[in-house]
């Protein structure tokens, strides 16, 4: 894919299968960018994206899903709740508009019951407002899941949580990633998010993927100084 | 010293209104409810400020949504536009108008081919109060939107929202205490407007005369009905700011409630 935001261009060509790929890369190298062309809020000059079979957007074929349409769940950094909801509200807002609309009580049932799985059921009640860090990523999770995604879409997830919080919630996503066992893109700053949810790794930086595998693969031949240090290797002097 | 300087401020404020209050009687107000003038002026006012303020809210959210959507230069420009008529003084915006609509200006010939005069009619009393109160609506909602984080609309669309949905069902009810804020105040300067008006529109008994010309009016005939037309036009005023300081404390109560 081809996108241009400003003076910046963005050349990306990404596979991945059902194992979570980490999206790694220096500030500005165009990561959210990135995410947001694969859910469909930021128009691409050029792209070819398909997810499990589905045609998202083909430049080719002329193919442009809107967002509305894509079954993306997508988590921005600042988690994107809606302030003036309740938890539950925000949770069952995917299942209140479009195609997945379902009546009042359905779809309170159904936001629940993955507030219940997602171990936030207690919360349903109150608004963002007034949770925690780790509590507000449940809940933006437990949104972007209740629709079923195609694919989800994380970005930076414990980037704004202290350390007690962030090792909690990579747990957490580590469980609730396996079970989704749908295609997944994370960005993330942290390596230890890599090596605990087992993600495959794909390296962005100045727009273009440098190095993609697993952080084996990166830690045996680091494509660049960027990698180096990401996975813990002094860079070269 | 500093405790002084306020206080001459603040008893210089509050002293005449309650002035206003003091000097008049239940006779007076009976009495000045009665007069001929008090009733169509009341009514005049009422309908238009209520239809230029949804005038204003129709055409001046989408305006205050794209100034701040949107970063570009024409955007910064626009801003600049919306502002001017604060700034401008109304008698000017009187003779402005005048010359846009009136037989002799620019849009005279075209209007009056087609047989419509607006000068000194009701229409002119509207177009008059959307001029000088629209400003402050689009300068509030512009800040209102600001405040609504983009992300926010982006999961909204994710998760099946069209865009219209999103703004209304996201943009909107986040920012509705500054837009109902930007409304009310809005609507306070088109009930107060005198100068443009009377340019503009005149000050014809039950056709342009709106209370605050009702109350220039009966200035020259009666002061004790002026007084009257007066209070009337600070109680609404009052009850308005009343209603503005209790409505988000209601607000926030009935949802935490909820």
């Amino acid at each position: 894919m081809r996108a241009r935001a400003g003076d910046f261009t963005l050349d990306v060509a990404l596979e991945g299968d059902a194992r979570p790929l980490a999206l790694v890369g220096p500030n500005g190298s165009g990561k959210t960018t990135l995410l947001r062309v694969l859910a469909g809020a930021v128009r691409p000059e050029a792209a070819e994206i398909e997810v499990d079979g589905v045609v998202l957007h083909s430049t080719a074929r002329g193919v442009e899903v809107p967002i509305e349409q894509r079954r993306v769940g997508y988590v921005p950094q600042g988690y994107g709740l809606f302030p003036h909801l309740s938890v539950l509200d925000n949770v069952a807002f995917g299942l209140s508009t479009g195609a997945r609309r379902v009546d009042r009580r359905a779809r309170r049932g159904r936001a629940a019951a993955v507030l219940e799985r997602l171990g936030v059921g207690g919360l349903a009640r109150r608004t963002p407002g007034g949770l925690s860090g780790g509590e507000q990523q449940r809940v933006a999770l437990a949104r972007a899941l209740v629709i079923e995604p195609a694919l989800l879409l994380l970005d930076e997830p414990l980037a704004a949580l202290d350390a007690t919080a962030r090792r909690a919630i990579r747990g957490f996503l580590a469980e609730h990633l396996r079970a989704f066992g749908r295609p997944c893109v994370i960005v993330t700053h942290d390596v230890r998010d890599v090596a605990a949810l087992d993600l495959q790794v794909c390296v962005l930086e100045g727009g273009r993927v440098m190095q993609r595998g697993d952080l084996n693969a990166l830690r045996a031949a680091p494509a660049t100084d960027f990698v180096a240090e990401f996975v813990g290797l002094a860079p070269p002097i | 010293m500093g405790a002084l300087l306020a206080a001459t401020l603040l008893s210089l404020l509050v002293l005449p209104l309650g002035a206003l209050a003091l000097s008049t009687s239940i006779d007076d107000l009976t009495a000045g409810a009665a007069h001929p003038l008090f009733g169509p002026a009341l009514a005049l006012s009422l309908r238009t400020t209520l239809l230029s303020l949804a005038f204003t809210l129709l055409t001046g959210t989408p305006l205050a949504w794209w100034l701040a959507r949107s970063t570009s230069r024409a955007a910064r420009l626009t801003e600049l536009l919306v502002d001017l008529p604060i700034v401008v003084p109304p008698a000017v915006i009187g003779v402005a108008l005048l010359q846009t609509f009136g037989r002799r200006g620019v849009l005279g010939p075209p209007l009056e081919s087609l047989g419509v005069t607006i000068p000194f009619t009701e229409v002119a009393v509207l177009l008059a109060q959307v001029v000088v109160a629209a400003p402050f609506y689009v300068q509030a909602a512009a800040n209102a939107f600001r405040k609504v984080d983009p992300d926010t609309l982006i999961v909204a669309r994710s998760l099946g929202a069209s865009a219209p949905t999103a703004f209304l069902r996201v943009a909107v009810p986040i920012a509705l205490p500054g837009l109902v804020a930007g409304a009310s105040l809005a609507w306070a300067r088109a009930l107060g407007e005198f100068g443009a008006t009377l340019l503009f529109a005149g000050n014809m008994p039950g056709r342009t005369q709106t209370m605050p010309l009702a109350i220039f009016a009966a200035l020259e005939a009666d002061v004790r009905l002026a007084v009257v037309f007066a209070l009337v036009l600070a109680a609404m005023g009052g009850a308005l700011l009343l209603a503005l300081r209790l409505a988000p404390a209601l607000w926030r109560r009935r949802r935490g409630a909820a």
